[in-house]
């Protein structure tokens, strides 16, 4: 679903992605870890077609950057730590704008199903600028969702997030991945990430150090294997 | 690219070097004085020089914006800044001569006429250039936005001229021929003037690509020496 | 507090996921609907601004205030005062268009919605011909309050078609620049004071135009003397329209 060879990202003279091999298959909830400033964010970028690859190749969904991108972001849905909701708007005019957006016809009920879906049906007609962090996050997700994209980016989404809200998300995301979507995550939070994910990379100093999947890590726990791949 | 100045670059100095000079004494010495200003007319043959210089440099911007934009080579970027360096140099003299000129001639320092500000204008595009690049710390961004802006600032330009042109009736002198009786300056050209005007138009632009050879080169050493202080920091 | 998650009923199944588009839909993809972006966007902005009146408000009393200034800062009887009212409108919307394209813009890079924009499978320029749109929009409502409360103050008509026309004009080519111009610069460091530095001196020909038109109707000259400067106008708005519009891309990419 995802192919990326040899990917290398600079800005100006730094150089932050060094050659990154990465393949995600169909289906495949793929938890991206790392140490901050290891280029996951930028990585997510590329992959969201939001940022440009110096080198490399990166295949998403059959289609290649730079020059498909635009057949890619159909089938893409992103969420970022950013919201990426307007504050004046309501979450059922913010929905509309992005149905809007990504051409989907008829989508008063697609946007009543959203909200259901992530449990803020009762609070559709009140300003985002008014809602916690928590409920944007999930108003996020359902904005991520609406166009039913194969792909899910997601970089740190439990980013200040309290304990209720974060148990919300789990239960949003596993959702979003049992629709047999392929999903991409980053994240600091080893324990969230172990409880979702099919597979484990990690990202240091630029490249993938590790990889392994669930069954793979079964004799070891995640933080050791963490924390072995950073240090190799 | 060498490291030590190639030996044409170093001819071509001398050779500016020489032309500057042989033009400021034909100004100053040989030319005949002109008849209704005097000797301060003389300032005329560099001024009209510096505008022009002005002017190719402004034009020679264009292209590396436009190929920069194209290849995201980073060289257009450095010739482009070269460009616009230059011919906000230049502009900048080619007003203060031409003030020079004007303050016996019109007994005003300025005149809010077309070419003088036309260049007091491109030198504020220049400003606000520099003011976006300076305000950019991602070299690619920089010279992304810095190639839109000179596009944007080269289209406008011109039209400015023209519309300041279309207000005014002009103070400029009629450089060639006998000035009609609208002008508010009458300046006779003889033949050896022309001359010695083109002579001075020909020696800057030798000077224009002695500076613009000179300042690029600066630039990729500039980024060089970037390229080498990443090395060693790593 | 357990929030229900209904699960969608639509599921498709992984394998089709993931298969390529077929050669129809990748033709509806591409499409994304241009003209349905750009009006999502004008009714967005129209929307939010309607809540908030931020950008019109700001706009709005800042006009009043430069009119104000210039009331004290000229002093002028009334004959004088003629002869300057185009240039102190144009000066007035001039300065306050900036504060306009500024927020309109802030708005989108403040809580990431411009990578929201960005990341619909739409042209860029669909960004750009609906963020113009939409600020042409509030210039022209901020325009259509001054002019008559200048009216008033002044006892000057304002409301000659051939006037109108000019602050059409003229606020066309100003916005379509300026919402290039005020996406760059809100991208930069130095954000808000940018705009006016860069912009302002690109516009001077709309400027100088749009008040030696204006100044000649007012004065209720002969059509025929402003025909240049309507030409004038015209040409720059298409000009500098087509520029921006081709440039608008390679500002936003990354």
């Amino acid at each position: 679903m995802i192919t990326v060879k040899k990917l290398v990202k600079r800005f100006g003279l730094k150089t932050v992605l060094r050659g990154v091999d990465f393949e995600v298959q169909p289906g495949e909830f793929v938890a991206l870890l790392g140490p901050n400033g290891a280029g996951k964010t930028t990585f997510l970028r590329i992959l969201a077609t939001l940022s440009r690859p110096s080198l490399g190749e990166v295949n998403i969904a059959g289609y290649k950057l730079p020059h498909e991108a635009a057949q890619i972001r159909a089938r893409l849905g992103v969420v970022s730590h950013l919201p990426l909701l307007y504050g004046d708007l309501s979450a059922e005019e913010n929905l509309r704008f992005y149905a809007r957006m990504y051409g989907i016809s008829n989508y008063e009920l697609r946007i009543t199903e959203i909200l259901e879906m992530v449990g803020l049906e009762t609070r559709r007609r009140d300003l985002v600028r008014a809602f916690s962090r928590g409920m944007q996050q999930r108003l996020a997700i359902g904005r991520a969702v609406l166009h039913d994209p194969d792909v899910m980016l997601f970089d740190e989404p439990y980013t200040g997030l309290d304990q209720d809200a974060s148990s919300m998300l789990d239960d949003v995301l596993k959702t979003v991945a049992a629709e047999g979507r392929t999903v991409v995550m980053t994240s600091h939070d080893l324990a969230r990430a172990e409880n979702l994910a099919t597979r484990f990379d990690i990202l240091s100093r630029g490249i993938i150090a590790a990889s392994a999947t669930r069954k793979q890590m079964k004799k070891s726990n995640l933080l050791t294997f963490y924390k072995q791949a950073l240090a190799g | 690219m060498q490291q030590n100045k190639p030996v044409t670059l170093r001819i071509l100095d001398g050779v500016s070097i020489l032309l500057i000079g042989i033009t400021v004494y034909l100004a100053l010495f040989v030319a005949p004085t002109e008849v209704t200003m005097g000797a301060v007319q003389r300032v005329f043959y560099i001024h009209v020089s510096t505008a022009w210089v002005g002017m190719l440099g402004f034009i020679a911007a264009v292209i590396p914006s436009i190929l920069y934009l194209r290849t995201k080579d980073m060289k257009w970027d450095r010739i482009e800044v070269a460009a616009i360096e230059i011919s906000s140099v230049f502009f900048f003299l080619a007003i203060v001569l031409g003030s020079i000129w004007a303050r016996p001639a019109w007994n005003a320092w300025w005149k809010w006429e077309a070419r003088l500000t036309t260049a007091a204008i491109a030198e504020l595009l220049y400003f606000a250039y520099f003011m976006l690049r300076a305000g950019i710390d991602n070299p690619e961004r920089r010279a992304r936005f810095g190639a839109v802006y000179a596009l944007i600032a080269s289209v406008s330009i011109p039209i400015t001229f023209m519309s300041i042109r279309w207000v005014d009736r002009t103070l400029h002198p009629v450089v060639f021929g006998v000035s009609k009786a609208t002008s508010e300056i009458e300046m006779a050209m003889t033949f050896d003037m022309v001359k010695i005007l083109l002579f001075a138009i020909f020696a800057f632009s030798i000077v224009f690509i002695d500076l613009f050879w000179n300042r690029i080169r600066l630039g990729d050493l500039q980024e060089k020496v970037e390229q080498l202080k990443m090395k060693v920091t790593m | 507090m357990t929030v229900k998650i209904n699960k969608l009923d639509r599921r498709r199944k992984t394998a089709d996921r993931a298969s390529p588009l077929s050669l129809r839909e990748r033709a509806r993809v591409r499409e994304g609907s241009f003209t349905k972006a750009v009006s999502a966007i004008v009714w967005k902005d129209l929307r939010a601004e309607f809540r908030s009146y931020e950008l019109i408000s700001s706009m709005l009393v800042f006009s009043l205030l430069v009119i104000l200034i210039f009331n004290f800062a000229l002093e002028l009887d009334i004959k004088t005062r003629q002869s300057v009212t185009a240039g102190v409108l144009w000066a007035t919307f001039a300065f306050a268009g900036t504060l306009g394209l500024n927020r309109s813009m802030a708005i989108e890079k403040d809580r990431g919605c411009l990578d929201g924009l960005l990341l619909a499978p739409v042209d860029r320029s669909a960004i750009y011909f609906g963020k113009f749109i939409s600020n042409l929009v509030f210039m022209l409502i901020v325009e259509a309050i001054v002019l008559p409360v200048y009216s008033v103050l002044y006892n000057t008509n304002l409301f000659q078609p051939g006037l109108l026309m000019v602050i059409l004009l003229g606020s066309i080519g100003y916005t379509a620049v300026g919402t290039l111009l005020a996406a760059m610069s809100v991208q930069t460091r130095t954000r808000d004071v940018l705009l006016p530095i860069l912009l302002l001196p690109v516009v001077l020909p709309l400027i100088i135009a749009a008040v030696q038109a204006s100044n000649t109707i007012l004065a209720g000259n002969e059509f025929s003397e402003i025909t240049s400067w309507f030409n004038l106008l015209i040409a720059y708005d298409i000009i500098l329209t087509a520029v921006a519009f081709m440039l608008f891309d390679y500002i936003l990419e990354d």
